[in-house]
């Protein structure tokens, strides 16, 4: 489904991915992690064709096209999903309006009719089970006055909507609390099926308890460093980053002491 | 697409011209034009008088070319046509009887006029250059009492009505473009609601501005008796000239004991082109007196057209616990030009007043809210409430607010909020990465950022405005 092949890519002239490779096929979920600055982000971002980075050299297939060829909503549309570290507000907007034009601009790229409000109101209401979001928050601007979590589950709620082929996960685990990563890994969970693939970009393992990976891919200083199952994130978790970016003092770190 | 690539031009799709024939006096304006007019519309002496009185005040006033926010070039007051009106029968018995390019000219710009296509639910007067061509709904409206039909004809058949609120609320010499107006106005539209009616039906009137060289000046006035209560709408488009065309209206509002009126506008004026090159000079007075206790005057305003808006839609809050309101959009992009807000002035005890303002600046636009909230020492217990919000669209335009603030008691609670946004990066983004495309974007968040002034529109014209601001936008954001 996506193939990555030794992709370069800067910000402000400033290199940050220095050659990234990565397959993900139907069905499966990546983990990718790393330090703070390693590119875990950078990677959800230009995969998802953020304007202010610029590929440097490689590509990425995704389903048979140059995914860098495409536009941020026709990459959305093609079915590539990112789930925001940082969701934005739009003040004024509410939250229904703001996905049936969304789902509704994916109908009208398959050639399928659009929805009327009423339609999308019963399909919202269906999808908004998935992470337990009540009829209040459709009507709410989007993301505004959220909190945390409440950006984070509208995110899933998000990806349930569009029902995307690749969803990419940014840091969706930061700032949440027990109960409300419960709550947005189990919508994730829901969400899978044999056609589509998930990649979550975590800094901490905790996450993948829940949502457990087929491969993790761990990233220092925008290269993928090591590779392994999901074996690998405990492994991690117990002796820290500075395993892989400074194997001399392995083990001073305990990933979860942050969170 | 690569990031700032600003502006592709919107075709405006009002901007054809009517050929149609004429009857226009010369160029120029002294007491003769004056007579000239008044000879060409029958009109009675106390009008006549009316004219000359804020013509010889006109002519000891100074254009307010200062203050405002706005440059243009000098206009040439003697070089434009103050009347011009389309040739017609005098008398019209029926509505089939106005000229059927007149008509079609309407039914273009979406107003159909003909008894078979009438606008359900909404009474319509057409005004086109200098005259009333038409009123649908007026005798089913009548049969309720309610008065609606040009200036002309209320001169004619309500001069009681007409001299008693004519001038009572903008007088003759309240400011450059108010006596201008008062002295040449040529029609417009007349409005009476009697005592304890609600208006059955929207009343609007429709300004097409079709002659190159002529001015357009109309009048509007519209009284609202006791316990009585209209939802007025107006609208305006005119054709692409290379040249500036001034438009210079005067609208009048009376809201006696417990009477509402809420007008809306969306101007749609030819704004010029890219350069700007062309483009009405919108220079208007409004303003609504809330005469008597308890009553309400709401104006909400959508301005995305003319080369330059200079516009105070104002109410003076007489009535102990009157309120008023003013709901604006004012977007500007290219060269345009606004200078727009509201004038509060609060006289009665209790008086409310609320001021909603959303400026949209693109292209190399300057876009100014300018607003006075004035508390009066008798308005005890006065209040007031202030949002102003600009939203800039790329980096060449500027937006401006120029809030002034007097207050001459101790009871009374004045709020003013600010704010300044960009859309950012980050925002077109999010809804890109949702599938939005990036036109659609900018619309969407343009309109979320407008809703609470959307909220006040009838349902018709929010959808309208919302097309709208979408149009003139395209392609501002890259």
């Amino acid at each position: 489904m996506l193939e990555i092949r030794n992709l370069h890519a800067a910000i402000g002239g400033n290199e940050i991915l220095k050659g990234i490779n990565l397959t993900v096929r139907k069905g499966e979920i990546h983990a990718i992690m790393g330090p703070n600055g390693s590119g875990k982000s950078t990677l959800a971002k230009v995969l998802a064709g953020h304007p202010q980075y610029e590929v440097t050299a490689g590509e990425v297939i995704y389903e048979g096209k140059n995914l860098l060829e495409l536009s941020p909503d026709e990459r959305a549309r093609e079915g590539v999903f990112m789930a925001f570290q940082y969701p934005i507000e739009v003040p004024g907007v509410s939250n229904a309006q703001f996905l049936r034009l969304a789902y509704n601009e994916k109908r009208k790229h398959l050639g399928e009719e659009e929805l009327d409000p009423l339609e999308f109101k019963d399909l919202l209401k269906e999808r908004a089970k998935v992470v337990d979001m009540d009829a209040s928050f459709m009507t709410r601007s989007v993301n505004e006055g959220f909190s945390g979590g409440e950006k984070k589950r509208n995110e899933i709620l998000q990806m349930a909507v569009l029902e995307p082929k690749l969803a990419v996960l940014d840091e969706t685990d930061s700032g949440l609390d027990i109960d409300a990563l419960r709550v947005v890994a189990g919508g994730v969970n829901q969400l899978l099926t044999p056609d589509n693939a998930i990649i979550v970009v975590t800094h901490y393992q905790r996450l993948l308890n829940y949502i457990v990976p087929d491969y993790v891919h761990v990233l220092a200083g925008g290269r993928i460093a090591r590779e392994g199952g999901k074996e690998l994130a405990l492994e991690l978790e117990s002796k820290g980053y500075d395993w892989i970016t400074n194997p001399n003092v392995a083990g001073s770190a305990n990933l979860n002491a942050a969170s | 697409m690569s990031t700032a690539e600003l502006l592709s031009t919107q075709e405006y799709k009002y901007g054809f011209v009517t050929d149609i024939e004429s009857d226009m006096i010369p160029r120029g304006l002294t007491e003769d034009t004056i007579r000239l007019i008044v000879e060409k519309k029958n009109e009675p002496e106390w009008m006549l008088e009316f004219r000359l009185k804020a013509f010889r005040h006109w002519l000891t006033m100074t254009e307010p070319k200062h203050w405002p926010n706005i440059t243009y070039p000098d206009i040439d007051y003697q070089n434009i046509i103050y009347y011009s009106a389309p040739k017609q029968k005098a008398t019209k018995a029926s509505l089939d009887e106005v000229d059927p390019e007149l008509l079609r000219t309407f039914e273009k710009l979406g107003i159909p006029l003909t008894e078979q296509k009438q606008l359900a639910g909404v009474a319509v007067d057409a005004v086109f250059d200098s005259v009333s061509v038409a009123t649908t709904y007026k005798e089913k409206l009548k049969k309720h009492g309610v008065i609606f039909c040009s200036f002309t004809e209320a001169i004619k058949d309500y001069s009681e009505l007409v001299k008693k609120y004519l001038g009572s609320v903008v007088p003759t010499n309240d400011n450059f473009f108010a006596a201008l107006n008062s002295a040449v106005f040529s029609d417009g539209s007349f409005c009476f609601i009697p005592k304890g009616v609600r208006c059955p039906m929207e009343l609007s009137t429709y300004f097409r501005i079709n002659n190159s060289e002529s001015g357009q000046f109309e009048r509007t006035l519209i009284v609202a008796e006791e316990g009585s209560y209209v939802s007025y709408l107006e609208g305006c488009t005119a054709p692409k000239f290379d040249r500036n065309q001034l438009h210079a209206a005067v609208v009048e509002l009376v809201a006696l004991d417990d009477a509402q009126i809420k007008y809306s506008t969306v101007q749609n004026w030819y704004a010029g082109d890219e350069q700007g090159v062309g483009g009405i000079y919108n220079f208007v007075t409004k303003r609504g007196k809330c005469a008597g206790k308890n009553s309400k005057i709401s104006w909400t305003q959508v301005e995305t057209g003319s080369a330059i808006t200079w516009k105070y839609p104002s109410c003076i809050l007489q009535g102990d616990n009157s309120i008023g309101e003013f709901y604006s959009v004012a977007l500007t992009n290219h060269a345009q030009q606004a200078d727009t807000g509201t004038k509060m002035i609060h006289l009665g005890k209790n008086t409310r007043s609320t001021i909603i303002s959303k400026g949209i600046a693109a292209g190399k636009s300057n876009n100014s809210y300018r607003g006075l909230v004035k508390v009066m020492p008798k308005a005890e217990g006065a209040r007031n409430y202030t949002q102003c919000d600009s939203m800039l669209i790329g980096s060449s335009c500027g937006a401006n607010t120029f809030p002034y603030i007097e207050v001459m008691n101790d009871s009374s609670s004045v709020e003013h909020e600010a704010s300044t946004s960009k859309i950012s990066e980050e925002q077109l983004f999010y809804l890109q990465q949702r599938g939005i495309s990036q036109e659609d974007a900018v619309s969407l968040i343009i309109n979320g950022f407008c809703k609470d002034v959307f909220l006040q529109l009838p349902m018709e014209f929010a959808v309208e405005a919302t097309r709208l601001l979408g149009l003139k936008l395209e392609g501002s954001v890259g």
